[in-house]
């Protein structure tokens, strides 16, 4: 085992696919000298040259759709949006186009790319560099959508992804690219989509987190053990697909559930898994279920402010301590 | 005259038999519409058979094409199944989407077609990394890319472009304008000039513009521009042309008066061709019924066909079933 940065597994494994498959080549802007603006891709072009780490001019539409004709032709795209809030440029190509490919054409044209971005606030970036659009990309069937917690997760799912057969929004949170974990001396295993990770064992109530927010949740976890509560912490790993069975199966011994999700409540992910598993386990809820997410409104700048909206561990703790004394 | 190099006849002929196929498809399709024999929504081609059939002529194995929401013709041009095309407005099994696509997302990847698209200018970002996988694989392929005047206004032009300019990608953006954008003339919709190659020659791309109701225009400027985007780099065309019938059916037409269609139906390419092949009137009506008697076997082949399995409305959104 090693200690090793949730960057450098991404980097690490972006680099064994490019030397081991010959389709997979990567596009985005200023990630070749530059190496990307959170220095994922820093140094892969020295090995792999331009050809194959391609640094694009500012164009999010064109260069997601050049993905989907670039997948569509037995390459192995993998584009870097610079940040999630940049997306909304790519949205007909992600919604219009590359969700409908397999559906439409039942099955004569695929568009297997991956597309990685930063996501998330903490950094004091602003409104539009901070955003979570993970609720917003869980309305597009025919999406995959990844939210790695671990630096080995990250690894292994995108892995699973560079392999897989659909598109895939890889979403990367800020506050994740320096942590550091413990990781295997080579490659973690790759890790399949679907299937959640309990990142923590416990019995009075279950956190459903995803994401930077695993964190959060697990730091709560460990500060409530004080308190003789006990917590599960579930981490999703993928929300399309989304493990309900691994939610449920918890929900349904512990009695109670707090949904943590650093995007805005309407709409949220939250709102969806809540629904979900009122649906699986009526009856076994001892508490109504609980759900964290930021405010209905923009990321502000300042980092009082910043830090006064989004979750944080001491928000988790209050809401999780809140709902085990309920 | 012109100073093309012209095909033999039997060359000619056997364009001016699939520009009548277009021409009765989409007169078909207008039809049924009134009918109320088929529902959703078309875009007919009428009046751009020529800018399809030499497109489609120019084309080497192995080539690829996208088209727009207005690609009935493009696809009858590179050889599709009318027949399986009408199964598609029909919703039936053997549409060419099996009733998923409808009019404006159907595709056969083995005949080069890679699909219209319901988006305006939403093909071009896909055309682009096309070209871009061509250049990658080493392989002598190039892409056509149609769009219409109105595109020409979408950012996604511009980014694809540049693009394959900085790139040297071996992509042919071809610009059919037909003069409109649903309603609104080109006129009222371009600035800076009345044509749209300016917008491409500032990227420093080869730029061509052709008379898009003559086919033999069409197919030596595309050959030349295919030539050109696989050697050099992407390639520019613009086609003038006029769209004949309506933006979709049911469209009044009132942003135009019907003097301006009677002097465009002067210019009907189908005439424009026939004319050129001297044909009597006897032997043009004799064209016109085969092509429309291969359109009522189409629409008997469509009704004939199955609908699709209820059972499979929600399949294959994903390639694994989580």
């Amino acid at each position: 085992m090693r200690n090793e940065t949730y960057t450098t597994l991404i980097r690490e494994t972006l680099a064994a696919a490019l030397r081991n498959d010959p389709r997979v080549f990567l596009l985005g802007e200023d990630i070749g000298t530059y190496g990307g603006a959170f220095g994922v891709t820093r140094g892969l072009i020295d090995e792999f040259g331009p050809e194959r780490v391609r640094d694009t001019p500012i164009s999010e539409a064109t260069i997601v759709g050049m993905a989907i004709g670039a997948a569509l032709s037995g390459l192995r795209p993998v584009v870097e949006i610079m940040f999630m809030d940049f997306l909304t440029l790519a949205l007909d190509q992600l919604i219009n186009q590359a969700s409908k490919l397999r559906y439409v054409h039942q099955g004569q044209q695929t568009a297997p790319f991956v597309l990685r971005t930063p996501t998330g606030g903490g950094r004091g970036y602003g409104a539009t560099h901070s955003q979570c659009f993970e609720s917003l990309l869980l309305t597009i069937p025919g999406i995959q959508i990844v939210c790695p917690a671990t630096a080995a997760d990250a690894s292994g799912l995108l892995q699973t992804a560079l392999t897989g057969e659909d598109p895939v929004i890889f979403c990367e949170h800020k506050l994740l690219y320096p942590r550091r974990f413990a990781v295997p001396a080579t490659l973690p295993e790759p890790v399949p989509f679907g299937k959640a990770r309990v990142a923590r064992r416990g019995e009075d109530l279950t956190i459903v987190a995803w994401s930077h927010a695993v964190l959060l949740a697990e730091q709560a976890a460990a500060q409530l053990e004080s308190e003789e509560i006990s917590v599960e912490v579930i981490d999703l790993r993928t929300l399309a697909p989304l493990d309900m069975d691994t939610v449920c199966q918890s929900v349904a011994r512990t009695g109670r559930v707090l949904i943590v999700e650093e995007g805005p409540m309407t709409g949220g992910v939250a709102g969806e898994i809540g629904f979900r598993i009122q649906e699986q386990v009526t009856g076994q809820l001892t508490a109504p279920m609980r759900r964290l997410t930021a405010p209905d409104a923009p990321v502000p700048a300042a980092r009082t402010l910043e830090a006064a909206m989004l979750p944080s561990v001491a928000s988790v703790t209050a809401a999780a301590l809140d709902l085990a004394t309920f | 005259m012109d100073t093309f190099e012209v095909p033999p006849p039997a060359t000619l002929f056997e364009w001016h038999r699939r520009m009548l196929r277009i021409r009765h498809f989409e007169m078909a399709i207008e039809r049924l519409f009134t009918e109320g024999r088929i529902g959703g929504t078309a875009h007919p081609a009428i009046g751009q058979e020529a800018a399809a059939v030499g497109m489609a002529a120019a084309i080497k194995k192995g080539d690829l094409v996208t088209s727009t929401h207005r690609g009935h013709g493009h696809f009858l041009a590179l050889g599709a199944d009318p027949g399986r095309m009408m199964a598609e407005f029909f919703g039936r099994a053997d549409g060419y989407g099996g009733g998923r696509a409808g009019s404006q997302m159907m595709a056969d990847p083995s005949l080069g077609f890679l699909g219209a698209n319901g988006i305006t200018a939403g093909s071009l970002p896909l055309a682009t990394g096309v070209a871009l996988a061509f250049r990658m694989k080493r392989e002598p392929g190039a892409i056509i890319t149609i769009f219409g005047d109105g595109a020409s206004s979408q950012g996604v032009l511009h980014e694809s472009l540049n693009l394959a300019a900085l790139w040297k990608l071996p992509v042919v953006f071809l610009c059919e304008n037909n003069g409109y954008g649903m309603s609104t003339p080109t006129d009222q919709a371009v600035a800076g000039s009345d044509n749209l190659v300016p917008r491409a020659a500032t990227y420093g791309i080869a730029t061509s513009q052709a008379d898009g109701n003559d086919v033999v225009a069409v197919w030596q400027t595309l050959k030349e521009a295919l030539a050109h985007a696989r050697e050099e780099g992407p390639a520019f065309v613009e086609l003038r042309t006029y769209r004949l019938s309506g933006h979709s059916k049911g469209d009044p037409r009132v942003y135009r008066s019907r003097d301006e269609e009677a002097e465009a139906w002067k210019r009907d390419p189908i005439t424009l061709l026939e004319n050129r092949l001297e044909l009597t009137e006897a032997e043009r009506d004799a064209a016109r019924a085969a092509a429309e008697d291969e359109i009522v076997a189409a629409i008997a082949f469509a009704e004939a066909s199955p609908l699709p399995d209820l059972a499979t409305a929600t399949c294959g959104v994903l390639a694994c079933k989580y």
